[in-house]
């Protein structure tokens, strides 16, 4: 809203998401690319074992005080499947 | 007399550390305390020049470290406060003149003389920190409200959870609360989010510290002024008071109310 009004995004917000991002990597030691390489052995990993769909799968780090958390939502075919019987 | 010894960091340099450390000295001494600060930054010191006690250096920490002095012979007194004492670093030497362990040791042998040993710690991550908090039993983490502050205060803050001298306590310096109320500057309350440790302190900006400085009068010396109130304030949460944030601390409260969803 304050960025439609003023026709600008606050720089103290960007400062903010701009951080997120950052501390995320320097806490873990993880770059980005590194971070996606460990999505997709994760989607291999599980999809050798259920049936997956790899564009559902969401793998994020998470800040919960100064801990870091790897959070992976991984919604599985098989339930869907089941229902539908 | 069994002294804390605190020490103040941030990683990054020009946060504000010296001056902090010179204005919660104060800010100790005159509340009754008897405090001595020391200067961990070897070959760049500062500390003398910011309580103006440059003119009356003999020996230095160093000195003391070697044994070409005792103790006492490079503890400076303060001229106007008679229970402030400042050992200045050694200002022809480098870092690697001192070692954690001799910080200890000092430390150890200045306790039952005073009631409070304020450390400050050099800019960076490397010798010069390391010496600063070896003997810390707690460390005040010092950040501007600004990218690269936060970024490296949270780097120091890491290293003293892996050193085992953690928690740390937050100082948030420079605050601008009519940049925050626009939207320009990181506030307290981001900066605790990203952070996430406790808050000991909100210095806002304040152009008596340059003069303060000129001068070497630390502007705690009186509390009038926003700053050295909260230095002040700072002084009395180390001594264990519950003391309420400042008002320009809350202003974002108004922020919050215009601006919330």
């Amino acid at each position: 809203m304050i960025s439609f009004l003023f026709g600008r995004k606050k720089s103290a917000n960007s400062a903010k998401e701009r951080l997120q991002l950052v501390l995320i990597h320097d806490r873990t030691d993880l770059s980005p690319a590194q971070l996606e390489s460990l999505k997709d052995d994760l989607i291999a990993t599980i999809s050798r074992h259920i049936d997956i769909d790899p564009t559902s799968v969401r793998i994020n780090m998470a800040q919960d005080g100064r801990e870091q958390r790897l959070v992976a939502d991984i919604p599985l075919k098989t339930a869907t499947r089941r229902r539908a019987r | 007399m069994t002294a804390k010894v605190i020490t103040i960091a941030s990683g990054k340099g020009g946060v504000g550390k010296t001056t902090s450390v010179a204005n919660i000295a104060v800010a100790l001494a005159t509340r009754g305390q008897k405090v001595t600060c020391i200067d961990g930054d070897i070959g760049l010191r500062n500390l003398d020049v910011v309580l103006g006690l440059e003119n009356r250096i003999v020996y230095d920490l160093v000195d003391v470290i070697e044994g070409r002095c005792r103790l006492r012979q490079a503890m400076i007194r303060d001229k106007r406060l008679s229970d402030l004492y400042l050992i200045p670093a050694a200002q022809t030497r480098d870092k690697t003149a001192v070692s954690p362990s001799d910080m200890v040791r000092l430390c150890d042998e200045l306790r039952p003389e005073v009631d409070w040993i304020i450390i400050d710690s050099p800019a960076g991550i490397e010798r010069g920190f390391k010496n600063a908090i070896a003997a810390a039993d707690r460390v005040l983490v010092m950040t501007n409200p600004e990218v690269s502050a936060v970024r490296d205060a949270d780097r120091v803050i890491g290293l003293l959870e892996a050193e085992g001298k953690g928690p740390a306590a937050l100082i948030i310096n420079r605050l601008n609360p009519a940049m925050v109320r626009r939207g320009d500057m990181l506030s307290v309350e981001d900066v605790l989010d990203l952070l996430a440790i406790d808050l000991i302190g909100i210095v806002p900006e304040d152009e008596n510290v340059v003069v303060a400085s000129n001068k070497g009068m630390p502007l705690a010396l009186d509390g009038k002024n926003k700053a050295g109130q909260a230095f002040q304030n700072i002084a009395r949460r180390l001594m264990g008071e519950k003391v309420p944030f400042l008002d320009l601390e809350t202003q974002n409260v108004f922020q919050r109310l215009l601006w919330r969803k």
